[in-house]
């Protein structure tokens, strides 16, 4: 599928799409809007945030209309009705990553799953109980990220570091747009605590080889957390065989509500970790003097959780698994191959990031030359196509790349050949508005 | 197309030809200016003789909005008393806040001379701190170098 057949004039090459999406843009009432002066609404910044389909806001809407009860309180109807819910979608999004429920906590997005775990690993120093010191952070002791990090899997660690007088390492970027693995045997070594990587660039769409980073952590006692912000809307992510120790994703990236994101740990290591946030329904028994804490995950969710969003994204899981995580993962494929040869095919764009499809996902950055990327950004939105632009929350890499920022186009489920079209005619009208063709 | 009401033609010409552009010594203040959401960048330094602004030198990176309006500035604050540039630049805030009122621009049309061009700017909520980067950058820098100059008479 990511061989493309050049024929002189042939132009880029369009694979049968996988998914009908015709019928996938129907579930999707914001779509029918328009923007701009009655455009039709190309949203390539899924990304950033993706869209929602009629049935995770149906979902939503059918919680609060009724079902609607503070989960794990109460013992009326609806406060039974409402934990239901809420644990059967803990399940369905557990098992949609082939993790147990009990392996399954929920935060308010990825930023708050990774500062769940860099808060856990510094609390671990003070903690009073024994098992909670397992994980303890400090002086001596070495995290590892990568350059390639969205700023949500960098600064936690920064300031785990800070706070803890441990040191942190990361690997760097190859001019590909990969990770450099050259020096992981010494990054990764005898004093490294964790290992934090993200599955999924998402400014360069590179696919990380996670299985070598595993193995070389776990050789060295280290834990691995991995971002899955941008991979586990996109493609099948298991757990069994990711390997890792924790997981991390948003669920308002995978068509689901905004206000959830969920932090997988496999349970033995959730067990010996503090709590991070405390308060209400995390606890076992509370006395003045202190109160000892709930097994995982409960331990792990202060408060009346966001239970319509995790209902709403319950129904997310269900919409993607009816397509099918393969089908999205070769749809994305095939949109990114045409994309990635239609931006080749215009003179002065710059792709930052893999050229190709191999270990590639659909985010695809770029430059144009001579027009900074907020002025390119500013045409395609005249047009009605919506993208990001800036340094994506992952200032290291533009950086990396002596770039300022960059336009970044990202696809999902209910993108077709005809949004990508729209994307390389509207970057051509960037460059005839600036005057730089 | 809208765009031309934010791209005038006198901004494409302070972006591609930009005034007063390059870092120059002697200088009272210098100043970094970040806007964190999009990584645009100014270097700004002010030199003030007396109570005159006698120079502003500058180095940037960023969209055609944030330079151009270093640009415009810098035309319309060289050789001003520091008080009326800091005035120019509560008029330059207003119009930015003006949401696209063309009554706004053109009450402002004398103060703001090149610059009232950048009306259309303020229809767009994303790209006002784009212009506004410079003017931030100015006032920070007019701060610091009239407390330098202070600390020194």
């Amino acid at each position: 599928m990511t061989q493309t057949v050049s024929r002189p004039g042939a132009g880029a090459q369009r694979a049968p799409l996988p998914l009908d999406i015709e019928a996938i843009r129907a579930d999707f009432p914001i779509l029918t809007r328009t923007v701009r002066d009655g455009k039709r609404l190309v949203y390539l910044d899924s990304g950033a945030t993706s869209q929602k389909p009629r049935q995770v806001l149906d979902a939503e809407r059918w919680f609060y209309e009724n079902v609607n009860a503070a989960p794990h309180r109460g013992a009326h109807q609806l406060a039974e009705e409402a934990t239901g819910a809420y644990e059967e979608a803990r399940a369905k999004i557990g098992a949609f990553i082939g993790a147990p429920e009990s392996e399954i906590v929920f935060t308010r997005n990825t930023t708050e799953a990774i500062n769940l775990v860099a808060y856990a690993l510094s609390n671990a120093r003070t903690a009073k109980e024994p098992e909670f010191r397992t994980y303890a952070v400090g002086q001596g002791d070495e995290i590892v990220v990568t350059e390639m990090e969205h700023h949500a899997d960098l600064i936690p660690w920064q300031q785990l570091c800070e706070r803890t007088g441990a040191t942190l390492r990361w690997l760097g970027l190859t001019d590909e747009g990969r990770l450099d693995l050259s020096d992981l045997s010494t990054v990764v070594n005898e004093r490294t605590k964790l290992v934090a990587v993200t599955q999924q660039s998402n400014i360069l769409g590179t696919i990380n080889p996670l299985g070598d980073i595993v193995a070389r952590a776990h050789e060295v006692g280290a834990l691995v957390l991995v971002d899955g912000a941008q991979s586990v809307p996109h493609q099948p992510v298991d757990v069994q065989s990711l390997g890792a120790d924790f997981l991390v994703f948003s669920g308002h990236k995978m068509l689901g509500p905004t206000g959830v994101g969920v932090l997988w740990g496999r349970y033995e290591v959730l067990d010996k970790l503090p709590p991070f946030l405390t308060g209400g329904s995390m606890i076992e028994v509370v006395r003045m003097e202190g109160s000892t804490f709930m097994p995982p995950p409960q331990r792990f969710e202060a408060g009346v959780p966001m239970t319509a969003q995790v209902i709403g994204l319950g129904a997310a899981v269900d919409y993607l698994q009816a397509l099918g995580m393969d089908k999205v993962e070769e749809h994305e494929k095939a949109l990114t191959a045409y994309a990635l040869e239609k931006l080749a095919e215009i003179p002065g764009v710059t792709v930052i990031g893999p050229p190709d499809t191999v270990a590639r996902g659909g985010a695809i950055s770029f430059t144009v030359e001579d027009i900074h990327p907020h002025d390119v950004g500013q045409v395609l939105d005249d047009l009605g196509i919506a993208v990001r632009v800036g340094h994506h929350c992952a200032w290291p890499v533009v950086r990396r790349y002596g770039v300022p920022a960059t336009t970044r186009a990202t696809f999902y489920v209910h993108t077709g050949y005809d949004d990508i079209d729209a994307l390389a005619d509207g970057i051509r009208a960037a460059q005839k508005f600036f005057g730089t063709v | 197309m809208q765009l031309e009401s934010m791209y005038q033609e006198i901004i494409l010409d302070h972006y591609k030809n930009p005034h007063g552009r390059g870092l120059r010594d002697p200088f009272d203040a210098e100043v970094h200016h970040v806007n964190p959401t999009c990584g645009d960048e100014v270097t700004l330094r002010v030199k003030i003789d007396g109570d005159t602004i006698a120079d502003v030198s500058y180095e940037g990176m960023g969209c055609s909005i944030s330079q151009a309006s270093i640009s415009a500035m810098y035309d319309l604050v060289v050789g001003k008393p520091v008080s009326e540039a800091l005035g120019t630049g509560e008029h330059f805030m207003t119009l930015m806040q003006a949401k696209g009122d063309p009554a706004v621009a053109e009450k402002l049309e004398d103060e703001l001379e090149d610059a009232v061009a950048f009306a259309g700017v303020s229809k767009y909520p994303a790209r006002i701190k784009c212009a506004l980067l410079s003017w931030m950058a100015l006032k920070d820098a007019s701060a610091r170098a009239v407390s330098t100059a202070g600390g020194q008479s």
